[in-house]
C-alpha cells in the first residue's frame, strides 16, 4: 500500500508508521514519544485549520504541526485488521 | 553510611507519590544547580539501612536534551546513584520501557518499578513480574503507590541490592552490526580514558549519536576532578558535575 505523510490521512484513521524522516533533536523527541517504524497510531483530532493534528500513540494523544507531521510516513491500516493492544 | 537512590520515570506515572510514601515528611525541596529544575530528595529508613532518595524530573527519555532530561541522565551518569528505581507504568509498559532500557544502558544497579498495578488489574491487565525480569535481567517490583501496595517488598530488594545480595545482568539493546562494530572499536579507547568510571558501551553510543551536549557535560566532568572526589562525601547535599 501506499504511504503518505500523517497529515494527509483522516480522523479516525489508524495508521502503521513506515518512516520518520525528520531530523536531529526532533527527530529523537519524537521517536522518544513513540513515533517509530511500525508502531501503530491513531488520528485523533484535527484543528480546524487542519493544523495541529492529534495522534494517539501508545496510549498518549500528542499533537504535533504540519511541519513534522509532513516528514511521518505511514499507510493506513485495514477497517478489520487486528487491533494491536496498546 | 546511607545510600542513594535516584527514582526515575515518565510523568505521570506515579513516581512523586512513590517519592512520598518511602519519604514521608523527612524531605526537601529546592532546584538543581543552574537550572530550572525542581529538586526533591527525601530520607527512607528501611530495617537496615538508611537511604537517601532522589526524585529525578519525570522525562520519557534521557536523550533528548531538555533541562529536565540532562539533569536525569547527568545525576545518573555522573552522580552514580546506589541504585535507579525506574519508575513504569503498568499501563503503558510500552511506552515506558523506553525509559526503562535507557537507564539499563546506563547502569547495573536498576530496580524497575511496576507501577499503578491496581489500575492495570482494572483493565485487565496482568504483569508477568517473572517474565519480565528474566528479560530485563535486573529485579521488578510490582506497585501500587497509592495503595500502598509492593512497598515492602521494594524496601526489601532495596536493602538485598545495596547488600550485594543480587546480582544483575542488564538487558543491552543490540543494534546493527555496522553499530555493534563501530561500539567495538571505540569501547577500548574510552576505557583507557575512563577506567569503569563510565558505561563505555553507552558512551561509545552517544558519540555515534553525536551527542554534543553530552559531551560538553563531560569536558565540563573531565576538567573538573574535584567535581569527581566530592561526589562521595556523604556530607554533600549532592549537586550536579561541576556546575
Amino acid at each position: 500500500m501506499e504511504s503518505k505523510p500523517i497529515y494527509q490521512f483522516h480522523k479516525g484513521d489508524r495508521l502503521e508508521i513506515t518512516s520518520v524522516q525528520v531530523e536531529g533533536v526532533m527527530r529523537r523527541r519524537l521517536l522518544d514519544l513513540g513515533f517509530v517504524r511500525g508502531a501503530v497510531i491513531d488520528v485523533v483530532q484535527k484543528s480546524p485549520l487542519g493544523d495541529p493534528i492529534a495522534f494517539r500513540v501508545f496510549n498518549t494523544s500528542i499533537a504535533l504541526r504540519r511541519e513534522e507531521s509532513s516528514l511521518i510516513h505511514a499507510v493506513k491500516m485495514e477497517e478489520d485488521s487486528e487491533v494491536k493492544v496498546q | 553510611m546511607s545510600h542513594r537512590v535516584a527514582l526515575a520515570g515518565n510523568p505521570n506515572t506515579g513516581k512523586s507519590t512513590l517519592f512520598n510514601l518511602l519519604t514521608g515528611l523527612r524531605q526537601h525541596t529546592g532546584n538543581w544547580p543552574g537550572k530550572t529544575v525542581v529538586r526533591a530528595e527525601g530520607e527512607l529508613r528501611t530495617d537496615n539501612h538508611t537511604f537517601q532518595i532522589i526524585d529525578l524530573p519525570g522525562t520519557y527519555s534521557l536523550y533528548s536534551n531538555s533541562a529536565d532530561e540532562e539533569v536525569a541522565r547527568d545525576y545518573i551518569i555522573f552522580e552514580k546513584p546506589d541504585i535507579t528505581l525506574v519508575v513504569v507504568d503498568a499501563t503503558s509498559l510500552e511506552r515506558n520501557l523506553n525509559l526503562a532500557l535507557q537507564v539499563l544502558e546506563m547502569t547495573k544497579n536498576v530496580i524497575v518499578c511496576v507501577n499503578l498495578i491496581d489500575e492495570a488489574r482494572r483493565k485487565g491487565i496482568t504483569v508477568d513480574k517473572k517474565e519480565l525480569s528474566r528479560r530485563l535481567g535486573v529485579p521488578v517490583v510490582l506497585l501500587s503507590a497509592r495503595e500502598k501496595i509492593g512497598v515492602i517488598q521494594l524496601m526489601k530488594t532495596m536493602d538485598q541490592m545495596v547488600d550485594g545480595k543480587i546480582s544483575t545482568d542488564p538487558y543491552l539493546i543490540p543494534y546493527e552490526e555496522e553499530v555493534e562494530k563501530k561500539i567495538e572499536e571505540m569501547e577500548p579507547r574510552i576505557k583507557e580514558i575512563f577506567g569503569d568510571s563510565m558505561p563505555s558501551r553507552w558512551l561509545a553510543l552517544r558519540l555515534l549519536d553525536g551527542d554534543k551536549n553530552l559531551l560538553q557535560a563531560l569536558k565540563t566532568y573531565i576538567r573538573d576532578p574535584q567535581s569527581v572526589e566530592i561526589k562521595h562525601e556523604p556530607a554533600q547535599g549532592g549537586c550536579c558535575h561541576g556546575a
